[in-house]
């Protein structure tokens, strides 16, 4: 095995043992904060020395949280607030809910009465993130967690204790951008699970050490030959595209993923933090910063702009709509940012998913179709 | 007193309020001004004061949904590529801007749009999809959701600078002005309607209530949209007056005997109105509260206060806020059982619904059932699953009626 197998196969390994990644930081001392699904300000947990943790939910049956959940809230919360009424998540300090869409809206009345041992930490983000009144709000939000996060840690956090967090977080956004663009440019060197993988993982590992593995995999991926890639390459689009099935699909089929527009992976490294005089305005207005994404207000779409020019930029033949199943945001867009594809002229499929599904024939069927479309 | 016979009964004057409204709009579309679409929850006092006509895609949907057309159009809207899993109210939205008209209910055509998300966020892509399928301007009053009551200084401050932002595009927009005097007036109206209203729904707190509470659902709409008027002032007025001669002279709208008191949670299943009505009708079944009064009732005694009351509605609030004022509402309002409505069409509304419903079961004492329905499409209601969850509480009330009376 050389070095970029033994990389790749690390990743992999943190990206499914969540739980073990949780219990060796908890034994070197450090406490750990969930980040439920989206943009949590992550730094304000490492700068109060904490390790944040994504929770996106994971491939389970909900039984307990239908207790809590009907059956058409999305998969993701579903089996988030499963995991933590189950236990898997003992162990964090606390959890953080954002309130971008409507069912997470509900999530912090329904985690507090199910899983009352875990606190739940609301985040609200400004809609109107791009106006001054906006930055604002969500800078006191930031403000209202950080206090709280100062309780949990047991200390306070500075400025400069967020400064340091930003910029640690920005490196890591910089090499994450330079994985991306290799993905583009090297297609077929690493498959889809793998570089599912590389993003995944960063959701369970301290920033630095994931910034760390990342940029070793970079620098052999720079050095790597370009091999001639034969297959279909596409541009992945959606909140997650993280199913393993749908990811072994895309590996047995040969598909190459160039670049994509998912809020789990490269979403949440494109956008720097601006450095200002305040650390916690400029994560504010990083909030505003963020294109791409369904919860996030965009009354011009200017996610289905951004994917037509992922697509022609990375040399994709064909863009894939990753569907989370019942979630809404996504069911909207899908209209509008499909017309603006056809417009384009750039083929496109939508394939539904649920965490909870165990069988995925009709992904199969229909990604084997649209490698036909595709001309391979 | 004969001044009260001669006048029109304040449901039919409320109606007419909600048609008249509509009717102004197709003028002022017709005289070459500027029609918004709005939504339902958007601060009032603003279109209000500058005179901008609006007309709400909500209660249109409702209204197509009520006239039988929900269906149709929902399937319409899953021919462009909507999903059937988003808002009923939104499909046939997309359907009515793309269709131009429709046989039930028509409104005129937006020349821009007007979003709240105080009641959820589907509303946001709702009218971002609108404004891009008709290439016309958003503007979006965002309220977030609520972490604590009452509404914090920070939220407050966000909501103001929204609102004034609001108002300086609408006048760049429509070429109107704003007028502080105006202004004033309108919330005065605004407080003195919601006060009637808050006065009217309250009479069900009487035994047999002097009305059938499905009227709230009608009569919402108006104490929603057009609460800044006079004449909804005066309806609301007389409503609160008819009511209380009602309890004075022991009737009552619902016309039946009213056995069982309930509280009804969630949006009508427009759709399946009759039906759900007079199942329950015909078991003596009246609904006497419902989160509707106090949620809409939108008091404030200052500005800050205003941004705040828009935080308040249901869907905006805290849980434990949303379950104090069912608690309220059901323990002052003396009602033998609770109706949930897993509304198929809402992700917010219905997320909590079953620690809710849990929840208002052990504080106020009384038996609940859930049943699965949807705001305006019919295909998600079951008669039979509805009778079935109704007949069940009806058992359990006729026992605790029993044990009350041996007690």
């Amino acid at each position: 095995m050389n070095r970029m197998e033994e990389l790749l196969r690390a990743f992999r390994n943190i990206a499914d043992n969540p739980k073990a990644q949780l219990e060796k930081y908890r034994a070197e001392g450090k406490k750990a904060v969930g980040c439920m699904l989206y943009f949590c300000p992550e730094e304000l947990v490492y700068a109060a020395g904490m390790i944040p943790f994504g929770l996106w939910g994971a491939r389970t049956q909900a039984v307990e949280a239908k207790r809590y959940l009907p059956a058409f809230i999305c998969s993701v919360l579903q089996t988030t607030l499963e995991l933590g009424i189950r236990g898997a998540y003992d162990g964090l300090e606390a959890v953080m809910i954002p309130i971008l869409c409507d069912s997470l809206k509900g999530m912090d009345g329904n985690w507090r009465y199910s899983v009352p041992h875990i606190p739940a930490i609301p985040v609200a983000h400004a809609q109107n993130r791009k106006t001054e009144a906006g930055v604002a709000f969500t800078a006191s939000q930031y403000r209202k967690v950080k206090a709280r996060l100062e309780e949990i840690a047991g200390r306070a956090i500075t400025d400069a204790d967020i400064r340091d967090a930003v910029s640690v977080y920005n490196a890591r956004r910089a090499v994450m951008r330079r994985f991306l663009e290799l993905c583009a440019r090297k297609p077929g060197l690493l498959k889809p699970s793998e570089r599912n993988a590389v993003f995944k993982s960063s959701c369970f590992m301290d920033v630095r050490e994931h910034a760390g593995m990342v940029s070793e995999l970079v620098a052999l991926m720079e050095e790597a030959p370009a091999g001639e890639f034969k297959g279909p390459k596409i541009v992945t689009s959606g909140i997650m595209a993280d199913h393993p099935n749908l990811l072994q699909i895309l590996d047995d089929l040969g598909y190459a993923v160039v670049d994509d527009e998912v809020t789990h992976e490269s979403l949440r490294f494109r956008a720097d933090v601006p450095e200002t005089e305040d650390p916690i305005e400029g994560m504010a207005r990083q909030v505003g910063n963020i294109e791409g994404c369904s919860v996030l207000f965009d009354p011009e779409k200017n996610r289905g702009k951004m994917l037509v020019d992922l697509a022609k930029k990375s040399g994709a033949d064909g863009v894939l709509l990753v569907l989370t199943k019942f979630c809404d945001p996504e069911e909207y867009d899908y209209v509008p940012i499909k017309r603006m594809l056809d417009a384009a002229g750039i083929p496109a499929i939508q394939v539904e998913i649920d965490q909870q599904t165990a069988e995925n024939a009709q992904t199969l069927t229909a990604l084997e179709t649209f490698r036909g479309i595709l001309g391979y | 007193m004969d001044d009260h016979i001669e006048r029109k009964p304040a449901k039919i004057r409320l109606r007419e309020i909600a048609e008249k409204a509509t009717q102004d709009a197709w003028e002022a579309k017709l005289r070459g001004e500027k029609v918004g679409w709005c939504a339902s929850n958007f601060p009032q006092e603003i279109t209000t004061t500058l005179g901008i006509p609006v007309v709400f895609p909500e209660n249109h949907a409702a209204g197509v949904a009520a006239k039988g057309g929900g269906q149709r159009m929902c399937e319409y809207a899953e021919s462009m590529g909507y999903s059937s899993d988003l808002c009923s109210y939104s499909r046939i939205s997309f359907a009515y801007a793309a269709l131009k008209e429709c046989p039930e209910l028509n409104i005129p055509q937006p020349d821009f749009l007007l979003c709240c998300n105080n009641i959820c966020n589907c509303m946001i892509k709702w009218y971002e999809n609108l404004a891009v399928e008709l290439d016309i301007p958003l503007l979006l009053i965002d309220i977030p959701h609520l972490d604590a009551f009452p509404c914090d200084e920070d939220r407050i401050r966000y909501i103001r600078a929204q609102f004034d932002d609001c108002i300086r595009k609408l006048e760049e927009l429509t070429g109107k002005k704003w007028d502080e005097e105006r202004f004033k007036e309108v919330m005065a109206i605004s407080q003195r309607s919601s006060r009637a209203w808050l006065k009217a729904v309250s009479y069900a707190q009487y035994t047999p209530s002097p009305y059938s509470g499905f009227d709230i659902f009608n009569n919402m709409a108006v104490a929603v949209v057009a609460r800044g008027t006079v004449e909804a002032a005066e309806a609301f007025e007389q409503l609160a007056e008819e009511y209380e001669e009602n309890v004075k002279n022991g009737i009552s709208t619902f016309k039946a005997e009213e056995k069982y008191r309930v509280l009804f949670e969630g949006i009508a299943c427009w759709a399946n109105l009759s039906y759900t009505f007079k199942t329950l009708k015909n078991l003596g079944i009246n609904v006497t509260a419902t989160v509707y009064g106090p949620a809409f009732s939108f008091l404030y005694d200052n500005l800050d206060e205003l941004m705040a009351a828009y935080s308040y509605v249901p869907n905006c609030n805290v849980f434990e806020r949303e379950l104090e004022l069912r608690v309220n509402d059901a323990i002052r309002h003396k009602v033998d059982g609770a109706i949930f409505h897993i509304n198929r069409s809402c992700k917010h509304w219905s997320g909590t619904l079953y620690e809710m419903e849990r929840q208002l079961r052990e504080k106020a004492g009384i038996p609940t059932v859930v049943f699965d329905g949807d705001q305006a499409d019919p295909r998600v209601f079951s008669e039979a699953q509805y009778l079935t969850r109704i007949e069940a509480l009806v058992e359990i009330m006729e026992e605790n009626k029993r044990k009350g009376a041996r007690k």
